[in-house]
C-alpha cells in the first residue's frame, strides 16, 4: 500500500522536474534562429489570419490537404509562391491578398526555410532508433 | 461528425464548397467540435462522478451553471467565427485568442468547485488524483499554448513550434487523466468494490501516465531542428509506455473473462471496446515514438490514424460508457432499443477499424512518396491515395451512422422523460443508481 505521503512526494518531485524543464525551454533559444524582420513577423500573423495551417504543414505539422511548405522558398522561389497566392488553385482559395500581405507571407516562408529542412530524406537513422540531420 | 464527413468529401472532390466553406474552415469546425465534445464531456463526467464519490452535491451548483453558460456561449461564438473566416490560426485552437479568455475563466471555476467539493486528498482513490492533475494540467497547458501572443515566444519559428507542441502534447494527456479516472470510477462501480483504485499498481500506472504527460511530448517534433535533448528525453520517456503495453498483454486472459462477465451491460461494452482501441493505438503510438520510424510516418495520415484511434476509439467510447451509466436511470428502459444498440455498436467499431486501416494505408503510400529520390508532384501523389480516401469517406459515413444509432436511445429517453418529469413536477434524481437496464 502506498502511503499518502509517498504519493504526494512523487507528485511534487515530478512537478518540480516539469517546471524546471518548462522554464529551461522558455528561456533558451533553439540552435538555429535566422534573422527575423518586421515583414516576416507580419507574415506569420497573416499566415495565422488566413489559417494556412488548415491545409499546409510546416515541419510536417499542420493539415494534410496541401503540400508541406517548410522549404518551398528555396526549392521554388518567391515568384512561384506569389503565383499560387495570387491565383489560388482548384482546392486552395484565392484569398484576395494585398500586395503587402503577399510580400509578408513570402518573407515568412523565407524565414521558415532558413530555420532548417523538413525533408525526411535528410535524416540519418541509427540502429538504436535515434536520428540525426 | 457532419463536418468530418464534409472534410472527407473535400478530399475527394477538389473545390467542393470552396466558395462558402473551404477546407480551412471545415477542419477547425470539425477539430474544435471534437475537442469540445471530449473536454466538456470529461468535465461533466468528473462532476457527476465526484458527487457519487463523495455522496454529496457539488460545492456550488450556481457556479457550475455559470460555467456551463460561459462554455456554451463561447463554443457557439467560436463555431460562428470559423464560418465567418475569423481565425487565430493556430492548429487545434484556430479561434481568435480573445475567445480563449472565457474558457480559462470557466476552467478556473471548475477547478475551484472541484477543490471545494473534494476537500482533502487524504485517503483518496487514484481517480481523484487523476481528476485533480487533469484539471490543473489542462489549465497550465491551455495557457501555455497561448504564449505565442507574446512576440518573445513566437518570434523564432522553431522555438514557437517547440512550445506549441509541448503544450499540445501534454494537453492530450490532461484530458486523458479526466477520462481514464472516470473510467476507473465506473469500473469500480460495476465491480462494486474499490480494490483496484486504492491499489499500488493503480498509482504506479497513474504516475507513469503523469510522467509521460510531462515529458513525452517531444515525439511530436522529432524532425523539428530544436534542442537535441528534447528528442532524447521524449524517446526514452515514450518507451516507458511499453510497460503499460506489456501489462495489457500479460492480463489478456483475465480481461477477457472479465469482459464476458459484464458484456451484457451497455456501459461496460464501451469500456471493453475502448480497451481494444487502447491496445491498437498504443502499439501504433509506440512505433511512431521511435525517431527512426517517426521520420517515415511523420506528416502522413498514419499520424491521423493514431489521432482518430485515440479520440474516437478511446476517448469517445469512454464518454459513451459514462453517458450510458449516468443517463440510464430515467423513466424508461433501453430494452426496446436492444437491436438498435447492438447494430450501432458493431457498425461503429467495424467502421472505425476500416477507417483506421484506410488512414494507415494512405499514410504508408505517402511515407513511401516522401522518401523517394525523385518523387512525383504532390497532386499526383494525392491522386494515387484516392482509393484510400474513398474507403475513408465510406467508413466515415457508416461510422457516423453507427454513432447516431447509439446516441439515439440516450437522447430519446432523456427527451421523453424530461417532459414526463416536468409534467409530474418530479425532481430529477441527483445520485442515480447503477444502471438497472441491460441487454442480453
Ligand atoms: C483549402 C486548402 C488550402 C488553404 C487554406 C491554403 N492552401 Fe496553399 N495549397 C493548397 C493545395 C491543395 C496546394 C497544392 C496545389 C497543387 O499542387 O495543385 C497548395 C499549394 C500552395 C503553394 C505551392 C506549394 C508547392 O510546393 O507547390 C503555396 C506556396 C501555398 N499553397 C501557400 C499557401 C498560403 C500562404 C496559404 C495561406 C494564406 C495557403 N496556401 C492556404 C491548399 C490550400
Ligand atoms: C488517448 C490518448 C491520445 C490522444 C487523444 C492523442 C492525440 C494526438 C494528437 C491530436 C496528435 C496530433 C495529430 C495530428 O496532427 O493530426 C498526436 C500525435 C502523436 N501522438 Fe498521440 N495521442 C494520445 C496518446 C499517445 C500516446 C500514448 C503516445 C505514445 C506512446 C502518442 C504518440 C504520438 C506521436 C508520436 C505523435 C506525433 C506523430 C507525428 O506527428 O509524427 N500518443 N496524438
Amino acid at each position: 500500500m502506498v502511503t499518502d505521503r509517498s504519493r504526494l512526494l512523487t507528485l511534487v518531485l515530478l512537478a518540480i522536474g516539469f517546471l524546471l524543464y518548462s522554464i529551461t525551454l522558455y528561456s533558451t533559444q533553439p540552435p538555429k534562429k535566422p534573422a527575423v524582420t518586421a515583414l516576416s513577423s507580419k507574415g506569420k500573423l497573416v499566415w495565422q489570419q488566413y489559417n494556412c495551417t488548415g491545409c499546409h504543414q510546416v515541419y510536417g505539422l499542420g493539415g494534410y490537404l496541401g503540400p508541406d511548405l517548410t522549404n518551398t522558398y528555396s526549392r521554388k522561389g518567391p515568384a512561384y509562391i506569389k503565383a499560387f497566392l495570387a491565383g489560388g488553385t482548384v482546392t486552395m482559395p484565392n484569398f484576395q491578398l494585398s500586395a503587402e500581405e503577399m510580400e509578408a507571407l513570402v518573407a515568412y516562408l523565407q524565414n521558415i526555410d532558413a530555420s532548417g529542412t523538413a525533408d525526411p530524406r535528410s535524416f540519418t537513422i541509427h540502429t538504436n532508433g535515434t536520428i540525426e540531420q | 461528425m457532419v463536418w468530418g464527413v464534409t472534410g472527407g468529401l473535400q478530399y475527394l472532390v477538389p473545390g467542393f464548397l470552396k466558395q462558402y466553406l473551404s477546407f480551412e474552415k471545415v477542419r477547425p469546425l470539425h477539430v474544435s467540435s471534437v475537442v469540445f465534445w471530449i473536454i466538456f464531456g470529461a468535465m461533466g463526467a468528473v462532476m457527476s462522478y465526484l458527487q457519487q464519490h463523495t455522496g454529496k452535491k457539488i460545492y456550488s451548483c450556481l457556479l457550475f451553471r455559470i460555467q456551463f453558460l460561459l462554455f456554451g456561449i463561447t463554443v457557439i461564438l467560436i463555431l460562428v467565427s470559423y464560418c465567418a473566416g475569423i481565425f487565430g490560426g493556430r492548429e487545434y485552437w484556430e479561434f481568435h485568442p480573445l475567445l480563449a479568455l472565457p474558457i480559462v475563466v470557466g476552467w478556473l471555476l471548475f477547478l475551484f468547485n472541484f477543490l471545494k467539493t473534494v476537500g482533502s486528498l487524504r485517503q483518496q482513490p487514484v481517480y481523484v488524483w487523476m481528476w485533480l492533475t487533469g484539471i490543473v494540467f489542462f489549465l497550465f497547458t491551455f495557457l501555455e499554448s497561448y504564449l505565442w501572443v507574446f512576440p518573445y515566444f513566437r518570434m523564432h519559428v522553431v522555438k514557437d513550434m517547440t512550445i506549441q507542441w509541448k503544450s499540445y502534447g501534454s494537453m492530450v494527456g490532461s484530458w486523458n487523466m479526466l477520462l481514464y479516472g472516470s473510467s476507473i470510477f465506473l469500473m469500480d462501480k460495476i465491480n462494486q468494490h474499490k480494490k483496484y483504485s486504492f491499489s499500488t499498481i493503480a498509482f504506479v500506472l497513474y504516475f507513469t501516465g503523469l510522467f509521460n504527460l510531462m515529458f513525452n511530448w517531444g515525439h511530436h517534433i522529432y524532425t523539428l531542428p530544436t534542442h537535441a535533448y528534447v528528442k532524447h528525453i521524449s524517446y526514452a520517456v515514450s518507451m516507458t509506455e511499453l510497460f503499460i503495453l506489456g501489462r495489457i498483454i500479460y492480463l489478456w486472459k483475465v480481461s477477457l473473462t472479465e469482459a464476458k462477465k459484464h458484456f451484457f451491460r451497455l456501459s461496460y461494452r464501451f469500456l471493453a471496446a475502448a480497451d481494444v482501441w487502447v491496445f491498437l493505438t498504443l502499439v501504433l503510438a509506440i512505433f511512431m515514438s521511435i525517431p527512426g520510424i517517426n521520420v517515415y510516418t511523420h506528416g502522413t495520415h498514419i499520424t491521423v490514424a493514431h489521432t482518430m484511434g485515440a479520440t474516437i476509439g478511446i476517448n469517445s467510447f469512454i464518454l459513451l460508457a459514462i453517458a450510458f451509466d449516468i443517463l440510464s436511470d430515467t423513466c424508461q428502459s433501453f430494452e426496446p432499443f436492444k437491436k438498435l444498440f447492438n447494430r450501432g455498436f458493431w457498425l461503429s467499431n467495424i467502421s472505425l477499424l476500416v477507417f483506421w486501416l484506410s488512414l494507415i494505408g494512405a499514410g504508408l503510400l505517402k511515407a513511401n512518396w516522401q522518401m523517394q529520390t525523385d518523387p512525383v508532384p504532390f497532386q499526383t501523389m494525392m491522386l494515387q491515395l484516392r482509393p484510400f480516401f474513398i474507403l475513408f469517406l465510406i467508413s466515415g459515413i457508416t461510422l457516423m451512422s453507427g454513432m447516431f444509432l447509439l446516441i439515439y436511445p440516450l437522447v430519446r429517453n432523456q427527451w421523453v422523460c424530461y417532459f414526463q418529469q416536468s409534467g409530474d413536477r418530479q425532481k430529477p434524481q441527483h445520485f442515480p443508481r447503477m444502471s438497472r437496464f441491460s441487454i442480453e
